[in-house]
């Protein structure tokens, strides 16, 4: 974990996903921590970041943390609001979507996720939610980004149903299936950051007082590690000064 | 021309009957729970549920022992959790054991184009590398005759009868609908028969000044009910806000068996219909109520 008292892991992810935004991406966002992330890179290095919901709020600058992605607030002084067919034909499948945040019960090697069942699908040990947009903006975005706290049951080595496909049996799976995105770009987790090498994750940076042993012990196959492996950058106290006085200022998320 | 205004227990009494398909749509916007608490007190069963997000409405109405098989895209209580009657269903079957059909948003959101042009399918850029069609046998590929690519296919959804919440609508059905939109039109043009509930019930003078914001014309729909409030706890954009505490809420109840019959004891059998609920939630209501936002007005002359 990470042990710095000046921070927690949220923010750490938090700040290193908005970091790894670029300005004038089109962002397919939804709540919590990655709507943090967003606004932040919006405060910081990325004014011209488009936020996306697919809810159907284009350009939304909400005065409140949204707590549903279907929140009035998103609606009040956007850019636009279009109906659910208009975001995931024109704008989703149209290709105007740069990054698309996910999130999973489970995560495996080759950046699949889970949000269906776990054990089997006829006679599941926990019903998840579903696909929801997961499925289609994993296909198409981009880039996708992940952010996930790590665990040996949250990244086992195969997920238990691929709801999101991300390099699906690793190599260029994406690409012989037809996905218009990329696939998996980043997996920031509350122990370290991943990458992709020939569809598989790969350890690239250590978060501060995190350890190589730490993240082993947290993931359910033999990770491969990057050859430079990083400390990931800790967060600047103006970035936390944002997260916290203007961004969550009740700490609903970190 | 007669009027389409009924009460809400005669539009249900009249459209929906056991075994029925039925969509009460609106995404965390415009969700018409008035209308599944009359569903309820009427013991409708067997139904065919379909909404993208089946949200504590539907879990009230599976629950109640309503429902034999639901049609969905994301089962989850938004922001809060899951849904636990819904998972009491599907893990254990209480109180029934129920179906599930299951795609994601847009493979819903194309079921119901699809129904709405009455086409057999709708073709969409999607599934491939996923175990959805392996779940769902319905979801199938094409291959395209121009280009010969092969794109996933999901056939067509009309249900019998589509129940859609709006701001505000006359007494023929031309129905205003604002903020977000999710797939109101698309379910309201695919359905045999369509129910719209209204906030508030306007002069067809008012709906003419601004054509632009007729989502569903009169000519499509069968009943018009006026049920101010009919949302809570979802929300209604301009007329009062989503009560987030009662979603969070809603975990401690659906959890529990007991706490979610009292639930519906007390907040479905043992009121009247939604005014008497409106009445008995009382200063909790009012103080969801809208801040104002007016847009500038728009000039329709030539």
């Amino acid at each position: 974990m990470v042990t710095d008292t000046h921070f927690t892991a949220n923010e750490l992810m938090v700040c290193e996903a908005a970091r790894q935004l670029r300005d004038g991406d089109v962002v397919f966002v939804g709540i919590g921590l990655p709507n943090l992330a967003c606004n932040l890179a919006r405060r910081r290095h990325a004014p011209k970041l488009v936020l996306i919901y697919e809810s159907g709020a284009v350009g939304a600058e909400p005065k409140r943390l949204p707590i549903s992605i279907g929140d009035p607030a998103l609606v009040t002084n956007s850019l636009s609001v279009c109906s659910m067919f208009d975001v995931f034909t024109y704008y989703l499948q149209g290709g105007l979507i740069d990054v698309g945040f996910l999130q999973g019960a489970q995560i495996d090697r080759f950046g699949n996720l889970n949000t269906t069942v776990v054990g089997d699908y006829a006679q599941p040990k926990v019903r998840l939610p579903g696909s929801g947009g997961a499925c289609e903006i994993a296909i198409h975005a981009k880039r996708v980004f992940v952010i996930a706290p790590q665990s040996k049951r949250s990244f086992p080595e195969r997920v238990d149903f691929v709801t999101s496909p991300g390099f699906v049996n690793g190599g260029e799976a994406r690409k012989r299936l037809g996905m218009p995105g990329a696939g998996p770009a980043t997996v920031i987790t509350n122990l370290g950051c991943y990458g992709f090498a020939d569809g598989e994750m790969v350890l690239t940076s250590l978060h501060p007082g995190c350890t190589l042993e730490q993240v082993r012990e947290n993931i359910g196959w033999e990770v491969p590690v990057a050859r430079e492996l990083k400390l990931t950058n800790s967060p600047t106290a103006e970035e936390l000064r944002i997260i916290r006085e203007e961004l969550d200022p009740s700490h609903l998320y970190i | 021309m007669p009027t389409k205004l009924v009460s809400m227990h005669d539009a249900i009494e009249r459209f929906v009957h056991d075994g029925d398909t039925v969509v009460i749509e609106g995404f965390t916007h415009l969700i018409c729970f008035a209308a599944a608490h009359e569903i309820i007190r009427q013991r409708r069963r067997e139904l065919t549920l379909c909404r993208l997000t089946p949200d504590l409405i539907y879990d009230q109405l599976i629950g109640a022992g309503c429902v034999r098989k639901l049609v969905f895209s994301w089962a989850g209580n938004p922001g809060a959790g899951p849904l636990y009657a819904f998972r009491r269903a599907v893990e254990h079957g209480i109180p029934n054991q129920i179906q599930l059909e299951e795609y994601s948003h847009y493979g819903m959101v194309a079921r119901l184009t699809a129904g709405a042009a009455r086409l057999p399918f709708f073709p969409l850029r999607n599934y491939m590398g996923t175990d959805l069609p392996k779940a769902n046998p319905l979801i199938k590929t094409v291959e395209c005759p121009f280009t010969g690519e092969e794109l996933a296919a999901v056939p067509a959804l009309n249900p019998d009868v589509a129940i859609i919440h709006v701001q505000r609508a006359d007494e023929n059905g031309d129905a205003q609908i604002w903020g977000l939109l999710g797939v109101q039109k698309e379910a309201a043009f695919a359905a045999k028969h369509t129910i719209i509930v209204a906030e508030e019930i306007v002069a067809e003078s008012v709906i003419r000044a601004d054509p632009n914001r007729t989502l569903i014309p009169g000519l499509i729909v069968d009943a018009v009910v006026c049920e101010p409030f009919g949302c809570h706890p979802s929300y209604a954009q301009g007329f009062y806000d989503r009560d987030n505490d009662f979603y969070v809420s809603w975990k401690g109840i659906s959890e529990d068996v007991k706490r979610f019959n009292a639930y519906l004891d007390e907040w479905v059998f043992g009121v009247e219909d939604r005014a008497e609920y409106v009445k008995r939630m009382g200063e909790s209501l009012q103080r969801l109520k809208a801040q104002s936002t007016f847009c500038g007005p728009v000039n329709y002359g030539y």
